[in-house]
C-alpha cells in the first residue's frame, strides 16, 4: 500500500514537472524524474520524524468541483457588496465578531470551510475553537448567519463518509 | 479573424475589471477606519482582482502550457491567500488587538 502510494506520488509530481518545464529532451526529462523521486524520498524520510499523523483527505471529487463553482459565484456577489462599501455607496459599516458552528469531520474539511469564509470578502475567519469558528464581518446582518450555515452544510456535503 | 477580435476584447475586459478591483482594494486599505475593516478591503484584491486578472491572461495566452501554469497559479493563490490573511488576523488577535463590534452584544470569550 505504501509502495503504491509512493509510486503514484512520484508519477503525479513528475507530471507536474512536465507541465511546468515545457522542454522535452531526453536528458532533461530524466533529470525531472530523478528530482521527483528525490523529493518523494525526502518526504518519506520526514514521515518517520514528523510527530503529526498523515493528512486525511476524504473529498467527493465531483461535489468538490461543484462546490468550487458555487464558491466563485458567492465570491462575485460579496465582492460587489464590499466594493460598494468601500466606495461609500453602502453607508452601513457594521462590524461584528461572532462564532459560527462548523460540522466538518476532517481537518481538510474544516480548513476548506475557514478558507471559504476568508475568500468571500466581507467575512474573515480569525480563530478556531473546537467545533466553532470565530468570524469577523464588515457589514453584518442577520442573513449572514444563515448564509454561513448554508456554506457550512455545503462543505460538510463534499466530505466522503468513512 | 472576428473570433480573435472577440477573444481579445473579452480578455481585455477581464484584465480591466481585475485592475479595477485591485484599485478598489487599495483604495479601501487607505480609506477604511481601522485594522479589521482594512483586512476586508485587502481580500477584495486577492479574490476578485486575482481571479479576473489571471483569467484575462489565460485567454490572452490561448491553449498553451502558459495557460496551465496560470490556472495552477489560481489554485495555489486560492490556498495561500486565505492562509496569509488568517496569519495576519491571528497575529493581530494574539498581540491584543480586540476585534471591534458595532453591535452591543456580550461576547463569550477571546
Amino acid at each position: 500500500m505504501l509502495l503504491i502510494r509512493t509510486i503514484i506520488t512520484i508519477i503525479v509530481l513528475f507530471c507536474l514537472w512536465l507541465l511546468m518545464s515545457g522542454i522535452y529532451q531526453g536528458f532533461i526529462v530524466m533529470l525531472g524524474f530523478i528530482a521527483a523521486a528525490i523529493a518523494v524520498f525526502v518526504v518519506r524520510r520526514m514521515d518517520d520524524v514528523a510527530d503529526t499523523g498523515r493528512l486525511e483527505i476524504r473529498l467527493k471529487i465531483l461535489n468538490t468541483i461543484g462546490y468550487f463553482f458555487w464558491l466563485l459565484v458567492e465570491i462575485a456577489k460579496s465582492n460587489w457588496l464590499v466594493t460598494k462599501t468601500i466606495l461609500g455607496l453602502n453607508p452601513s459599516i457594521k462590524q461584528h465578531f461572532f462564532k459560527v458552528p462548523c460540522t466538518q469531520e476532517t481537518e481538510v474539511g474544516k480548513t476548506t470551510f475557514a478558507n471559504s469564509i476568508t475568500l468571500t470578502p466581507g467575512t474573515i475567519s480569525v480563530e478556531h475553537e473546537g467545533e466553532e469558528i470565530w468570524v469577523h464581518a464588515l457589514s453584518y446582518s442577520e442573513e449572514d448567519l444563515d448564509a454561513l450555515a448554508d456554506m457550512n452544510s455545503r462543505v460538510s456535503n463534499i466530505e466522503r463518509a468513512v | 479573424m472576428a473570433l480573435d477580435m472577440f477573444y481579445d476584447i473579452l480578455s481585455w475586459c477581464l484584465i480591466g475589471l481585475g485592475c479595477f478591483f485591485v484599485l478598489i482594494g487599495a483604495l479601501g486599505v487607505l480609506k477604511l477606519p481601522e485594522f479589521w475593516s482594512r483586512l476586508h478591503a485587502a481580500s477584495v484584491v486577492e479574490s476578485a482582482g486575482m481571479i479576473l486578472l489571471i483569467s484575462g491572461l489565460c485567454i490572452q495566452s490561448g491553449l498553451s502550457l502558459i495557460t496551465v501554469k496560470l490556472i495552477l497559479l489560481i489554485v495555489f493563490l486560492f490556498l495561500t491567500g486565505p492562509t496569509a490573511t488568517h496569519a495576519v488576523a491571528s497575529a493581530a488577535l494574539v498581540s491584543g488587538m480586540k476585534p471591534k463590534s458595532d453591535l452591543k452584544e456580550p461576547q463569550d470569550s477571546l
